[in-house]
């Protein structure tokens, strides 16, 4: 029944209660499981807050984190947030060590290629913002670190939504 | 009754629900609560002599009632204490609401005298906890971990109580709210597509040659041994239990081969190596219970069953052909309703009768073995204890086990008939439950004998509980089955590791013994006797049996005997060390069953080879 490892994004709508977020991590550091990402933040609805997973595993081993998240009372709701169902974003926030003009300008047109932003400058530093999906912000990355030295990153996590009319929210 | 502020309610809710029997040691940090249920009529608190003891009585009180086990103690280090309990309570399923004070509200977070951090604490091994910082939450609190310890997959639930949160005045009108309202946690019962999913079940237990049933504890939780036995008459399948389930139904049943896994019956494990279809009904497939993963089903071509109320754990460990989602009970009712109708029409198919007579001889030919032989020292035998208790075991008598060799030897011979009767910690192996777990059982069933069947390595885990009894006169028998070892660890080291004894051996060097259990016993008051010759054992459970008060048997046991057959360590089902120390395969002991209906006319029940005498102690003459 081992299949192959595949990441997966978890939608999860929970309760806005202090601990919360440590019963969440806590289940994955206690079974093992793996997590990539990240990110919580307020929902739609007061009292309720929204964390998205990106995890890692074959078939068997999703399917219990997905039903071992499902019994967690805090979590109201939970759902396996399919790629083609689905959209996803991430931002990440790179700053990177500019030692001349020319190095700069290649910056630039990368930005613009990947449609991100610069958002500090100083003589020596930039810092750059990119919007997209985790497939994109990894090449941006990357291409960036072969023509500059990153100095730090900070990424937000994945968060998604279901493509249409489709949600997980109370009804 | 007027709520003016935090225990009133907690006192209220606890009335309204009928559970007011409590376990717990104060401190300051519960002290409003304490004050609260002083010269109260209506609530009695067993004031026990360890927290843990508290849990694993409050865990056995609902084990032995099927209703909630209640347990409250002080802050810090009294709330830490209840961690074992709470633990043991999680990994068997049993619905325990525990609560401890906690420093007030503006010292939380300072590193407060006897402040811990006890929600993170409990936070693993409890179903939920909470910590309560707004009385006007409290009832709302309360009255959700109640149902959420009692419904679904039972489980402990922990609340964390400051001692400020406790005294406070309530500032709404109706602080207990009429109804639990839980958006998050939605019990699942039983659904339309279960009933579907039985069918299915059933196409393949009808189709099967070999079926067999293994039954774990969630028919006990589930109350639904009635309608388990029904379903075992109608379908005439054999049934093997896990160490759990042992009770479920009654071990007097032809059809009930015994106990499966590490520690199991040869024949109950031959059972299910042979099977060819499996119906799981609440059993969470433990490690303890399949052997190697990998080979388990012994037949890959078994189909699987697993109807449980948890859906995590089906097919968490063994992947299943028919999985069912449901309760037990409203599951196994199904059942018995789809097979009546099944079995009013021949052209349905008739049940094979050649695997349930086999059943049948299979298991009248391996009883428990005579032991009244002294073993190699010349002292008793382990089996002789079981033997004899079997003989004066009522139906309603409670059975509660502490951790080792003695609990696997109970698990493998006692009769036991009913369940809720048989009281065991399977999941966590806690040495030191059996005793408070046994104060626990007879203060729920105070009409019932409990027998507590102790090593006496796991006695000495919660001894100071004879205070317990002794002041609350509870009457308990105790069995200290002494072999002056912590003789399941010691079993290993004989097995695995060339018998390196290492810290193993509980007595002196010189032979001598300790603690002497009767004086121990007779220093808190309480009778006692020794027996050390096999024709005193029945005396002496006699004894115990008559005595007002509570009993300590210990029995002078052979130091090295050892419970088996064992699976080796990650070892298929069907694999074992015998008594000679060998590695066994179980078709050294049975030949596989025929394949076909002309193999089984021809397949004589005589070539069973018998169970090996089970006795598993080297008598003085072979070793
Ligand atoms: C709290 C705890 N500590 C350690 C163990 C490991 N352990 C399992 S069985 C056992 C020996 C039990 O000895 P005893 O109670 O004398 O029973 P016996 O096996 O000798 O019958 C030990 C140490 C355990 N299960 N629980
Ligand atoms: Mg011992």
């Amino acid at each position: 029944m081992t299949s192959e490892n595949q990441q997966v994004c978890i939608g999860m709508l929970v309760y806005d209660h202090p601990g919360v977020m440590m019963k969440v991590t806590g289940m994955f550091a206690r079974r093992g499981f793996n997590i990539s990402s990240i990110s919580v933040g307020h929902s739609e609805r007061p009292g309720f807050s929204r964390i998205t997973i990106m995890a890692e595993g074959d078939q068997a081993t999703i399917e219990q984190i997905i039903k071992q998240l499902h019994k967690l009372i805090d979590i109201v709701k939970v759902q396996h947030l399919e790629p083609s169902r689905t959209t996803m974003r991430e931002s990440a926030l790179v700053k990177v060590l500019v030692k001349d003009n020319n190095t700069r300008q290649e910056i630039m047109t990368l930005v613009d290629i990947y449609t991100g932003r610069v958002i500090d400058v100083t003589s020596k530093t930039m810092t750059l913002e990119i919007v997209g999906t985790q497939r994109k912000v990894d090449s941006f990355i990357e291409l960036i670190s072969e023509i500059a030295n990153i100095k730090e990153i900070a990424r937000s996590g994945v968060l998604a939504l279901y493509r249409g009319e489709e949600t997980i929210t109370l009804d | 009754m007027r709520i003016i502020i935090g225990t009133d309610i907690i006192v209220k809710l606890l009335k309204d629900t009928k559970n007011t029997t409590l376990f717990g040691y104060p401190g300051g940090a519960i002290m409003p609560f304490y004050d609260r249920i002083y010269g109260d009529a209506d609530i009695r608190l067993i004031l026990v002599r360890h927290e843990q003891s508290a849990g694993h009585a409050a865990d056995g009180f609902a084990r032995a009632s099927g209703r909630l086990g209640v347990c409250v103690t002080t802050s810090g280090p009294g709330a830490t204490n209840l961690v074992t309990a709470l633990a043991n309570a999680y990994y068997d399923s049993s619905p325990v609401l525990a609560f401890s004070g906690q420093v007030s509200t503006r010292l939380i977070g300072n590193d407060a005298f006897q402040e811990a951090d006890v929600v993170g604490c409990t936070m693993a091994v409890t179903k939920q906890n909470y910590q309560v910082k707004d009385v006007n939450n409290l009832g709302r609190v309360f009255k959700e971990a109640i149902y959420i310890a009692t419904t679904g997959r039972p489980g402990p639930v922990f609340i964390d109580l400051p001692r400020d949160v406790q005294g406070a005045e309530c500032t709404i009108p109706d602080p207990i709210p009429e109804k639990v309202e839980l958006a998050s946690y939605n019990p699942r019962v039983f659904s339309k597509g279960a009933a579907l999913q039985i069918k299915r079940a059933l196409d393949i237990l009808f189709k099967a040659q070999y079926p067999v049933i293994i039954a774990g504890g969630g028919v006990a939780l589930a109350n639904a041994s009635k309608e388990l036995e029904e379903v075992v008459n109608l379908l005439r399948i054999p049934v093997v239990y896990t160490l759990m389930g042992k009770g479920v139904i009654s071990d007097d049943h032809p059809y009930v081969l015994g106990m499966i896994g590490m520690h199991g019956r040869k024949r109950s494990n031959f059972a299910v190596s042979e099977a060819d279809a499996i119906l799981a009904l609440g059993t969470r497939f433990s490690d303890r219970i399949t052997g190697d993963l990998s080979q388990f089903p012994g037949q890959p071509s078994a189909k699987v069953i697993h109807v449980d109320i948890d859906t995590a754990e089906i097919g968490k460990n063994v992947p299943v052909d028919v999985p069912i989602v449901a309760d037990l009970k409203l599951a196994l009712q199904e059942f018995l309703e789809q097979v009546k109708r099944r079995l009013a029409d021949a052209k349905n198919g008739v049940l094979s009768s050649w695997w349930y007579k086999y059943i049948k001889e299979l298991k009248e030919s391996s009883g428990i073995p005579d032991a009244s032989r002294p073993g190699k020292t010349g002292r008793i035998i382990p089996e002789k204890i079981m033997f004899e208790l079997n003989k004066i075991l009522q139906t309603d008598d409670i059975v509660v086990t502490e951790v080792g060799q003695a609990q696997m030897y109970s698990a493998h011979y006692l009769n036991i008939r009913k369940p809720r009767t048989w009281i065991s910690s399977g999941g966590l192996g806690t040495m030191g439950f059996g005793f408070p777990a046994g104060i626990g059982a007879k203060v729920a069933k105070p009409d019932s004998q409990v027998w507590v069947v102790a090593g006496d390595g796991s006695f000495q885990m919660n001894l100071h509980e004879l205070a317990t009894v002794k002041q609350h006169d509870i009457k308990i028998n105790i069995i200290v089955v002494n072999n002056q070892y912590l003789g399941m660890v010691r079993q290993w080291q004989e097995l695995l590791h060339e018998k390196r004894y290492s810290y193993t051996c509980l007595g002196c060097k010189d032979g001598r013994y300790f603690p002497d259990f009767v004086k121990l016993a007779d220093a808190y008051g309480l009778e006692g006797v020794r027996v050390d010759k096999p024709e005193q054992v029945a005396g002496a459970l006699a004894q115990a049996s008559r005595s007002d008060g509570t009993f300590v048997v210990e029995i002078m046991v052979e130091p090295e005997s050892n419970i088996l057959p064992m699976l080796q360590p990650g070892g298929s089902l069907n694999t074992f060390y015998s008594r000679r120390r060998e590695q066994k395969s179980i078709y050294d002991w049975y030949c596989r069953l025929p394949r076909t209906e002309a193999e089984q006319r021809g397949y004589k029940v005589e070539r069973i080879k018998k169970e090996e005498d089970d006795v598993a102690v080297f008598f003085e003459d072979e070793s």
